[in-house]
């Protein structure tokens, strides 16, 4: 009787240490899983976290040559501080006034897009075209016109300011295609101080050192 | 061939599809209702809709057309009685008549996205369409009252 009952508990010892280690077993494979997930995940440049490596030194200089191109005619005059987009290399009020309305695309019969085609029109006086043509929307308006550096960049990194952008997107801003029209304007309009890969250098040095705002108001 | 549809009516277009649509409409459809003024986009004689949107004919591309849907000033209503259109008599807005397709075209999707402009709104909405004669006022009145025909129209319907 003894022995039987012996033999009873070892075979639920041996049952209760089968269940356990094949829990065990099942919960290793699901963390194995997870983790290869994770490490495919961390290999993709655009999830990865920016490394940032503080250096105000080299910030200031960096952000030096970012606001020569964000207030270059290419850039700001999508920029304006009021709600009419600016125009030209000396950044005049665009001619027929067409307004930003709620989505940056225009007003009833003024749409960004009615004039804009999605690529350049051939020829001088006319509009340049990109296919997300747009000044950014009323709640967002992002101003760059009369910006000091020390606004602007305290502006770009602010996500209640930047579009809700962290670093990560805007690093990848960089490469926008309407930001990259600036880079190919149509006949006639003078291009930003730099090439693009420079800016984007600058831009991305600026951010990964700290994004540093100049010193002033 | 670019299949596009003008006024209801489709069409199967043998042209460049870098041809612009004004030419398109005037001179391959053959209608001329549609003006051609700068060519660059600069003062709204073209003005034509697609898909609703007050797009200037002449600096868009047949190819962006490809399967959409085009009104002009001729199949803006059936019978010339669009409330801008009937706006547009009683107040004998034309001088010369040359803009005035594309005016009453950029009116009418004024007058449908915002039934009830003021003075404001018809000014931000009709600064692309310049008028050499300067009939802005008469425009601006005409505007008003076409906002009214809707109101009745649809008041009485």
């Amino acid at each position: 009787m003894k022995h039987q009952n012996q033999t009873h508990t070892r075979a639920r010892v041996s049952i209760k240490t089968l269940a356990v280690v094949g829990i065990l077993l099942i919960m290793t494979g699901f963390m194995a899983f997870t983790f290869d997930n994770g490490g495919k995940h961390n290999n993709d440049p655009v999830s990865s976290p920016v490394a940032v490596k503080k250096d105000s030194a080299a910030s200031v200089k960096a952000f030096k040559q970012v606001y020569m191109v964000l207030m270059s005619a290419r850039c700001m005059n999508c920029h304006p501080s009021g709600d009419i987009p600016l125009q030209g290399d000396d950044s005049h009020l665009h001619t027929m006034s067409p307004r930003r309305g709620i989505d940056g695309k225009g007003v009833y019969a003024m749409k960004c897009s009615n004039c804009h085609q999605a690529a350049n029109t051939p020829g001088l006086h006319t509009p340049p075209g990109n296919p997300n043509w747009h000044l950014p929307p009323a709640g967002m308006r992002m101003v760059f016109q009369g910006r000091t550096p020390h606004q602007l960049a305290k502006q770009l990194i602010d996500p209640k300011r930047n579009g809700n952008k962290d670093l990560k997107k805007l690093i990848a801003h960089a490469d926008d295609g309407l930001v990259m029209a600036a880079w190919n304007p149509g006949e006639g309009r003078s291009l930003p101080p730099m090439s693009h890969d420079a800016f984007k250098k600058a831009w991305i040095t600026w951010l990964t050192t700290g994004a540093y705002a100049p010193k002033g108001k | 061939m670019t299949n596009i549809t003008v006024n209801g009516k489709p069409h199967q277009v043998d042209a460049d599809p870098n041809m612009p649509l004004l030419w398109v409409i005037r001179d391959v459809i053959g209608l001329t209702g549609t003006k051609y003024g700068c060519g660059v986009a600069q003062c709204g004689a073209c003005v034509i809709h697609l898909n609703g949107d007050a797009v200037r004919s002449c600096v868009t591309k047949l190819s962006r057309a490809e399967g959409q849907h085009i009104v002009t000033i001729e199949g803006l209503s059936a019978n010339n009685d669009h409330p801008a259109q009937l706006a547009w008599n009683e107040e004998q807005v034309p001088q010369c008549g040359y803009c005035h397709s594309g005016q009453i075209m950029s009116a009418a999707v004024l007058l449908r996205d915002n039934p009830n402009p003021t003075d404001a709104d018809i000014d931000a909405g009709m600064a692309g369409n310049i008028c050499r004669c300067g009939t802005y006022q008469r425009i601006r009145k005409a505007i008003h009252l076409a906002a009214e025909l809707q109101r009745k129209g649809a008041a009485s319907k």
